[in-house]
Order: structure tokens, then sequence, then C-alpha cells
């Protein structure tokens, strides 16, 4: 299943560093992303994960390194070239970001009707089609504050492959949501993707549900990645951060505690 | 001493730093609306999108417009007639009620009205979308928020406040006359016929709606800014509709001052 390696990468990262100001957050990034895969991102809340898909993105330009998609340089392209860019790309945001105050129906819509100039017979049965997709056409004329929280999840799914995008973005897909919602989006993910011919990157801190779903697989701890591999790779690897990443434990490699002063200096009274 | 002299210095700096973060804001607030006018080409081009902004925000302010400038040309009404009849001139009421509505309080309480009505709405709303990541999103999906958001809000604000102001106007006058020709029992012809010869076009009713043109454009770019700036937590949402409200407020009756004193200086 997994596809050999084709030609130029879709998406790729070359020692790419960021900062929000003075707080370094990624530094020195490394990933590939071929074309017809699904690869998940994995690391810790906190970690950089949403901030790398915004450079994908290019809504933030690295502070230094080169991000490419399709072999154009992000960082380097003026607004006409990013916005010719995402036409292409799709993204699903953390917490869905529907527009809140139009139905699920004009939600799908909204990319349709702002890039093309199809007659609005045809946009309603593209908009069907991507809602029937995800299992929601029935749901189209409800508003988005009536939808639970993994329908809402679906139905930025469909938004954001309104378009038939070659590259889909996927921040955080599994949070808060439960089992059974879970295994629903991953199995959509993973069959998006295949069926549209699009590639696919997802950040996640969910292991297992990625383990089943995905092609390849990246760790990123304190603005690095870690390790990578295979999902049959990952399971198999006796590396101590995909150990404790895997296993859900709580100390390891990756510290329980925020840095601090020592305890002991909290018992003698200073704060400093 | 030195703690005397120090509580001085950091009393300079602290003015330093709120004037420098005044001026700050300022250039912001220019180059968000330069951004604005050239990303309106959309709310031309696509004018429904306008159109319903405006139907936005002047339908919610239609309510609140039209009790109050009811409710002042009432007052109105009442002074003009106990100050107007000691001097035996009861019947210029309306010339009074009139002019006082046309070049100052319709435009100015019209706004201020806007601005806690529809400017608070339209902060609220942008702040929420910017808040819950639709603003971003939008962006991603390569359509610009400014032009598909801020703009169309911005210019249904400037287009909707010289109609409720002139609608606030209207319904001041009528309070006016209802309670001087109706209750109290002024010359009808003499109220109408004095108000017709004494206001002017160009002096009285153009100058008037001017006002009201740069009040909606203001009250329109705090609202529409202050949503986009705003810090995007629930907090943050509520601060920028109270500072739309108070910013709003502050310019207003200060630009009032301005205008009037260009404006009417008794030829
Ligand atoms: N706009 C911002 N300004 C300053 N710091 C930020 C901003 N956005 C995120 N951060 C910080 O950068 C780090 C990485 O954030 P993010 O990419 O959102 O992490 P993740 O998505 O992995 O949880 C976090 O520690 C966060 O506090
Ligand atoms: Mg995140």
């Amino acid at each position: 299943m997994i596809p050999a390696e084709r030609g130029a990468p879709l998406v790729s990262l070359r020692d790419v560093r960021f900062a929000y100001g003075e707080r370094s957050v990624l530094r020195g990034i490394d990933l590939r992303v071929h074309r017809g895969q699904v690869v998940a991102i994995m690391g810790g809340s906190g970690c950089g994960k949403t901030t790398l898909l915004r450079l994908i993105g290019g809504q933030l330009k690295a502070s230094s390194g080169v991000v490419e998609v399709d072999g154009r340089d992000v960082g380097k392209m003026g607004r006409s070239d990013l916005y010719a860019m995402r036409r292409r790309m799709g993204m699903l945001f953390q917490f869905g970001a529907l527009f809140t105050d139009i139905s699920v129906f004009d939600n799908v819509a909204f990319p349709l009707r702002e890039h093309t100039d199809l007659p609005p017979s045809m946009i309603s049965d593209l908009v069907l089609m991507k809602l029937q997709a995800v299992g929601l056409r029935g749901a189209a004329s409800l508003r988005p504050g009536e939808l639970s929280g993994g329908m809402a999840r679906r139905v930025a799914l469909a938004r954001a492959v309104a378009l038939d995008p070659m590259l889909i973005l996927y921040d955080e897909p599994f949070a808060g949501l439960d089992p059974i919602s879970l295994g629903i989006i991953g199995q959509l993910i993973r069959r998006l993707n295949d069926a549209l011919g699009a590639s696919s990157v997802m950040v996640t801190h969910d292991v297992h549900e990625s383990l089943e779903i995905v092609d390849y697989i990246y760790f990123v701890s304190d603005g690095r990645i870690v390790a990578q591999g295979t999902p049959d790779e990952i399971r198999a690897s006796t590396d101590p951060f995909v150990h404790q990443f895997v296993n859900a434990e709580a100390d390891g490699p990756v510290p329980f505690h925020y840095p601090a002063a020592p305890i002991d200096s909290l018992l003698q009274g200073g704060r400093s | 001493m030195n703690a005397f002299f120090g509580s001085i210095v950091g009393g300079l700096r602290h003015i330093g730093k709120l004037t420098i973060d005044g001026i700050w804001r300022l250039g912001f607030i220019t180059r968000f609306l330069f951004a604005l006018l050239m990303a309106s080409g959309q709310s031309v081009r696509r004018i429904h999108l306008t159109f319903r902004e405006l139907y936005f925000s002047g339908v919610l302010s239609l309510l609140i417009i039209t009790v109050s400038g009811l409710f002042v040309g009432l007052v109105l009404g009442l002074q003009g007639y106990d100050i107007l009849q000691r001097y035996g001139s009861a019947d210029a009421v309306g010339v009074m009620v009139a002019l006082s509505l046309l070049r100052e309080l319709g435009p100015v309480i019209a706004a201020l009205l806007f601005a806690s009505r529809a400017g608070s709405a339209i902060t609220a709303e942008i702040g929420l979308m910017k808040t819950t990541e639709q603003l971003k999103a939008m962006d991603m999906m390569a359509v610009n928020p400014i032009a598909r958001v801020v703009a169309p809000r911005f210019w249904g604000g400037v287009l909707s406040m010289p109609l409720l102001a002139a609608l606030f106007s209207a319904m001041g006058v009528f309070g006016g006359w209802f309670i001087t020709v109706a209750v109290i029992g002024v010359d009808d012809g003499a109220f109408w016929s004095q108000m017709q010869a004494a206001v002017e076009f160009r002096y009285d009713v153009v100058n008037g709606v001017i006002k009201s043109f740069v009040f909606g454009a203001v009250v329109s770019l705090i609202a529409v800014f202050e949503g986009y700036d705003c810090e995007p937590t629930a907090e943050g949402v509520s601060r920028a509709i109270t500072r739309t409200v108070v910013t709003s407020a502050l310019a207003i009756l200060a630009l009032d001052f301005v205008l009037t004193s260009f404006m009417f200086r008794g030829q």
C-alpha cells in the first residue's frame, strides 16, 4: 500500500527554523511528504505542530530553511501566488472553524462559490456529493451550532476537500472525539486521500489511530524530528522517545515537569 | 527624596508609553484603513454582500433610532415651547426643533446609538470569527477576510448612518410637532411655514448629512478594526466591544465640535 518514492516529494521542509519573537519553537525540521501518502506528524501539545502546518500553508514564514510545496518555495511567494497555491490545498482546523452564521450546505459551498463560476445547480450537486462522502447529506440544512463535535469535524472535512485539493492538512483531526467518531474520521482521511489522489499531512498526538491509517510518521520534540518511520517500523522501534509516546508513559525523555527551579528552593521560602 | 524623583520619572515614563502606544495604534489603524480600501473592489462588484450588511446594521438600529428620535423630539418641543413663549414667539418652535435636529442632534445622537447598537455587534461578530479561527480558515481557503468580511461591513455602516440620522431627525420633527401642535395647541400652519422658511437646504440639511457620513465612516472603521485586532479570547472580544463604544463616542463628540466650527459660524 505504501507508494514507492515517486519523483520529487509534494512537500519538503529542509532545516526549517521558526520562532515567535524570542520564543524559538522549531529548531531545524527536515521532512518530506510524497505524492499519494498520508503522513502523520506527532508530538506533545505545544511542540509546534500547528505552527508547522501554518508554515506549509504559508500563513507563517520560516525564520530560516526552506518550505517547498509542489517544487516551489512557499516563503518566497507573494500574496497572489500564495492564494493560487491555497486553492489547491484544503485545511481542517483543530476546532473545525466552520462559519457559524451559515448552514452546513453553505459552508461546504463557500469555496466553490468563491472560486468558481459554476451554476447553482452544479454547486448544489457537488456540495451534496461531498456531504454524502462524509455521511452527512441529511444534515445539509442544519446550522453548525446544531452539530455534535464529530459531525462538525466531518463537515469541515467536506469543506476542506470541496475543490478537490492536491494537498490536505489536518490539525488534530481526532482531538476531543469519542472512539466511534474517531474511527470514522480516521477512515475518512484515508479514503478521501486515496479517492482524490491527494496527499495528506496530519498533525496529531493520537498514536494508535494514526498507526492504522498513515504511511509514514514523524515524531517532533523540542523543535526537532526525533524519530520517524513507517507504522511497522514505529511499532517495532526501541527508541525511548517512541516507546514513551506509543505506550503513553508519563515520564521519560519527555519530562513530566515543566522546567522549574528545584523544589528545595520553594521549601526554603525563596521565590526566585 | 529619591523615591519622590523615582515616582515622577515613573509617571513620565507611563505617559510616554501611553503616547507612543497611542501613536502606534493610530498608525496601525491607518494602515488597516488603507488595506480595507484596497480590498473594497469586491464590496462593489458583489454588491449583495454590502447590501446584506447594510440591512443588518440598518435594521438592527431601526427600533432604537425611531423611538429615541421620537422622545428627543418630544423633549425639544416642550423645552422649545417653554423658552420661546416667554418671548412671545412660540410659533418659532418648529424652527428650533428642526434646526437642532438637522444640524446637531440627528447626526450626533444617531451616531452614538449606532455605535452602541450596530458598532458593538460588528466588533463582536468579527472578533468572534477571529477567536474561532474562521478568519484564518478563510485565508487558508484563498479568500481574503478583509475583502470578504471586513469591507462589506464597513461600507454597510457608512451607507446606513446617513439614512438612520435622517430617520432620527424626521421622527424628532414629528415628536416636536405632536407635543406642540397636537397637545399644547401651537398653530399648525405657523409651525410648518416658519420651519420651511428658516431651514436652508445647503446650509442646514447638507451639512447635517456630511456630518452623519463622517460619523458613519469613523464608527464603522473603529468597529471593524477593533473586531479584527482583538485578542482572540472571550475576554479580548468583550474588551474590544467596550473599546468600540467608548472610542466611537469620544470620536463622534470631538469630530462634531471640529465640523461644527467649520460649518456653522453665523454668517
Ligand atoms: N501567535 C503566537 N504567539 C506566540 N507564541 C505562540 C503563538 N502561537 C503559538 N505559540 C507558542 O508556540 C508553541 C507552539 O504552538 P503550536 O504550534 O500551536 O503547538 P501545538 O499545535 O503543537 O500544540 C506553543 O508553546 C505556543 O505557546
Ligand atoms: Mg495545535
